[in-house]
């Protein structure tokens, strides 16, 4: 019920458009199926569920071969896209609290990786020389799709999610920070990388994490940003059962540091492939 | 067909004793419960000897050498230890005969192939390892990489002096120590290993050698002290050793279970395709984890194809390990050879044919006729699960795609085989095979410089080549 009628009408201020933050599954940006929110810094965010974790594993089991295949030089185009709409998007990260210092170092560290998709094979390849007459050569390759649960930070996001994607390998990502991992998923989803080679899931890691460790679809786990030593221990027994590769750093992580090449080496194989010589 | 009169190596050029004890610190000693076994000849199921079976107590006292020895020995300047591998790999060049003999003896391979792939490729491995222990800043891992310190090391019988070989000349070339536990039914050729350590003068604790069964290797990969695991064996075992393991920050690799297939396309070298097929899967009885188990025709060669192989196999040598002339030895042990029977009945009654050629098997001791079952479809358990003998599945495809997706559709992914005569084919196939190892035109060829290891459920991690140092440093 007005007061009065007669008090002079407000002066029109613009009411924000606000954004709601979805899960990116598969290249789209849907809710949860569970229909879950929780709310994080006065944003109601999608809650996943173990459902949306298992669909975002088949959306990156269906992108992997693809992406695998394309063309080194390729995917190295498509992480310095990244960069660039990252740096475009700055602000948006500011205002949600990034120091201007690490959105910086988080485009430099996408450009970073972006070189390595053409050299990284070189560097840990090459021929062999077998004592006999056969051609005889090494050759990483992906691992296959990899689930991460990552760090909160902008920078430690990216961190993990940039030396999976770089060597071919797509992820289901699990995020702690969910204004920063979504506005992350925007920068992915207008930088030319394909639907379902990153997959994000904001929510509680310690919820879906677990369905992840055991599933049967998912070849590699990176623990960085699991913080509780116990469930990170639970989650590397769970990952045993189809014999997972894990990553699972000792200490913190500096994640200014020179990351060298471990955390792509860690998600790729070596193939090595024997053919004999003569006429 | 020709008759071969019989070639039998000499048993002479080796001693074997009644009874052995572990190597602990430098010496032999029973183990403190007492507690033996014995290992058998499984060609003639005469026990060769009664070995310590190790207990708690005796792989604490391990484990607690090998931690006192790798101060001095990662100090070492690397050119150093790199002398010591030398002198192994020369001692084993100079036993080799005599080891070669063991292990025939010990495990019923071929002399043939004791003699010719697993002594040569001992040798070469330490050999190649010893060179790299003073070049490890140069490998790749950064300028002045660590050991970690003790690694536990589990290996299996059915190369049991080669595994040992791929395990320990990369951990003593990077400085770290060892705990080695050999197979239960193959401790022997670990035990004289213990005395080529010895007359190296490798210092004491440097390399221990616990023998006995599961219930051993599994205290020691799960001993506090021991920072690093490394396993060859069943993926059932790694999968365990793999929970064991979780949460210590141990670091590990696994070298597991395979189901290999083996792709023949029409344009195939039939001739070479039946050599390789036949090397792919007899080789050692079929105990090879990278054995090709799974052949996969091209439809329209299958006819061909079968003929040629089923001719090739009725000229195999079954018998005597010790004969020269002998292609096919003995089965390890009566439990593998259950595990065959086994498998091999259920792949009858799942309805694939099965054949053999007409071969006299000795009355004693463990065998099994080379085998292969026609027929066979993807969900048949003979084309799913590692039999781990002498018995190949044949199943057919159309095209490429069809052959890829059947070689990939198993959770192991070790090793694969491409036969075709088209350069292209063999390069796009071998791209998309999720397999460690590809062999194409050729099988069940092993290199120290060459890296081996699968993808998926057949493990983690590589031996061989300088990728095969990254286990065995920080």
């Amino acid at each position: 019920m007005p007061k009065s009628v007669k008090s002079p009408a407000p002066e029109a201020v613009r009411l924000a458009v606000r954004k709601t933050y979805k899960l990116y599954i598969g290249g789209k940006f849907p809710r949860s199926e569970s229909g879950r929110t929780f709310v994080a810094d006065g944003d109601n965010v999608a809650l996943a569920s173990r459902k949306d974790a298992r669909d975002a594993v088949l959306a990156a089991r269906a992108a992997q071969p693809k992406w695998a295949g394309a063309t080194a030089y390729n995917r190295g185009q498509v992480l310095y896209r990244i960069a660039e709409m990252l740096e475009a998007r700055r602000a948006e990260f500011t205002a949600l609290g990034v120091p201007g210092d690490e959105v910086d170092a988080a485009v430099d560290r996408w450009v970073w990786y972006a070189g390595w998709s053409d050299k990284i094979a070189q560097v840990v390849g090459g021929a062999n020389p077998v004592a006999g007459p056969f051609f005889n050569i090494s050759a990483p390759e992906p691992t296959g799709v990899v689930a991460v649960v990552a760090p909160a930070s902008l920078l430690g996001l990216v961190s993990v999610v940039a030396p999976a994607i770089v060597t071919g390998n797509t992820t289901v990502v699990l995020t702690a920070g969910p204004q920063v991992a979504i506005t992350l998923a925007e920068v992915l989803a207008t930088s030319d990388v394909p639907g379902g080679v990153v997959n994000l899931l904001t929510g509680r890691y310690a919820e879906t994490a677990p369905w992840l460790a055991s599933h049967d679809d998912v070849n590699a786990l990176d623990l960085t940003g699991v913080d509780h030593p116990g469930l990170a221990a639970e989650l590397e027994r769970a990952a045993a059962g189809t014999l997972k590769r894990v990553i699972r750093p000792r200490a913190a992580t500096d994640f200014t540091a020179d990351p060298g090449l471990r955390p792509m080496t860690a998600l790729l194989e070596t193939k090595t492939v024997w053919h004999p010589k003569g006429y | 067909m020709f008759e071969y009169a019989p070639a039998p190596e000499s048993r002479s050029v080796v001693e074997i004793a009644s009874s052995y004890g572990l190597f602990i610190d430098g010496s032999f000693d029973g183990g403190k419960d007492g507690d033996v076994f014995k290992t058998v000849n499984p060609a003639t199921e005469e026990v060769l000897a009664e070995v310590a079976s190790a207990g708690p107590e005796d792989v604490d006292r391990a484990v607690a050498a090998a931690r006192r020895a790798f101060g001095t020995w990662s100090a070492l300047p690397g050119a150093e230890r790199a002398k010591y591998l030398f002198r192994i790999a020369r001692i084993i060049q100079e036993r080799s005969r005599e080891l070669a003999v063991l292990e025939s003896l010990d495990n019923g391979k071929p002399i043939r192939e004791s003699r010719d792939v697993d002594l040569p490729l001992v040798a070469a491995h330490f050999f190649y390892y010893a060179g790299w222990a003073d070049k490890l800043g140069h490998a790749g891992f950064g300028p002045d990489p660590r050991p970690l310190g003790v690694a536990a090391q589990v290996i299996p019988w059915n190369f049991p002096l080669l595994m040992l070989a791929w395990k320990v000349a990369p951990a003593l070339a990077t400085g770290n120590t060892v705990v080695l536990k050999p197979a239960e039914t193959t401790p022997l050729s670990a035990l004289f290993f213990a005395d080529v350590c010895r007359q190296a003068e490798l210092p004491a604790g440097v390399v221990n050698i616990v023998t006995g069964a599961g219930d051993t290797g599994a205290y020691l990969v799960a001993h506090p002290d021991v920072d690093k695991v490394a396993f060859t064996g069943s993926t059932e075992v790694g999968r365990e050793i793999a929970r064991s393991v979780s949460g210590t920050g141990k670091r590990l690799t696994l070298e597991l279970g395979g189901k290999a297939a083996n792709i023949v396309f029409d344009d195939a070298p039939i001739d070479q395709a039946v050599e390789g097929i036949v090397n792919g899967i007899f080789f050692n009885q079929g105990h090879v984890c990278c054995a090709g188990s799974r052949l996969l025709v091209q439809e329209s060669l299958f006819e061909p194809l079968m003929d040629s192989l089923k001719r090739r196999m009725a000229t195999l040598r079954v018998g005597d390990p010790l004969d020269k002339n002998t292609d096919v030895g003995a089965i390890n042990s009566a439990a593998q050879l259950t595990r065959i029977r086994e498998l091999s009945e259920i792949g009858s009654v799942e309805g694939a044919e099965r054949w053999s050629p007409e071969c006299q098997l000795p009355d004693r001791g463990f065998w099994f006729a080379p085998t292969i079952f026609t027929g066979v479809t993807q969900a048949h358990r003979i084309a799913r699960e590692e039999i781990f003998g002498p018995v190949l599945s044949v199943l057919t495809f159309r095209t490429p795609d069809e052959a890829v997706a059947k070689a990939n559709n198993t959770p192991y992914g070790l090793s694969a085989g491409i036969w075709s005569e088209k350069g292209s084919r063999i390069l796009a196939v071998a791209d998309q095979l999720r397999a460690g190892v590809v062999w194409a035109n050729t099988f069940n060829k092993f290199d120290p410089a060459s890296p081996f290891g699968g993808y998926k459920e057949s493990g983690y991690g590589r031996e061989g080549g300088r990728h095969g140092l990254e286990a065995y440093l920080a």
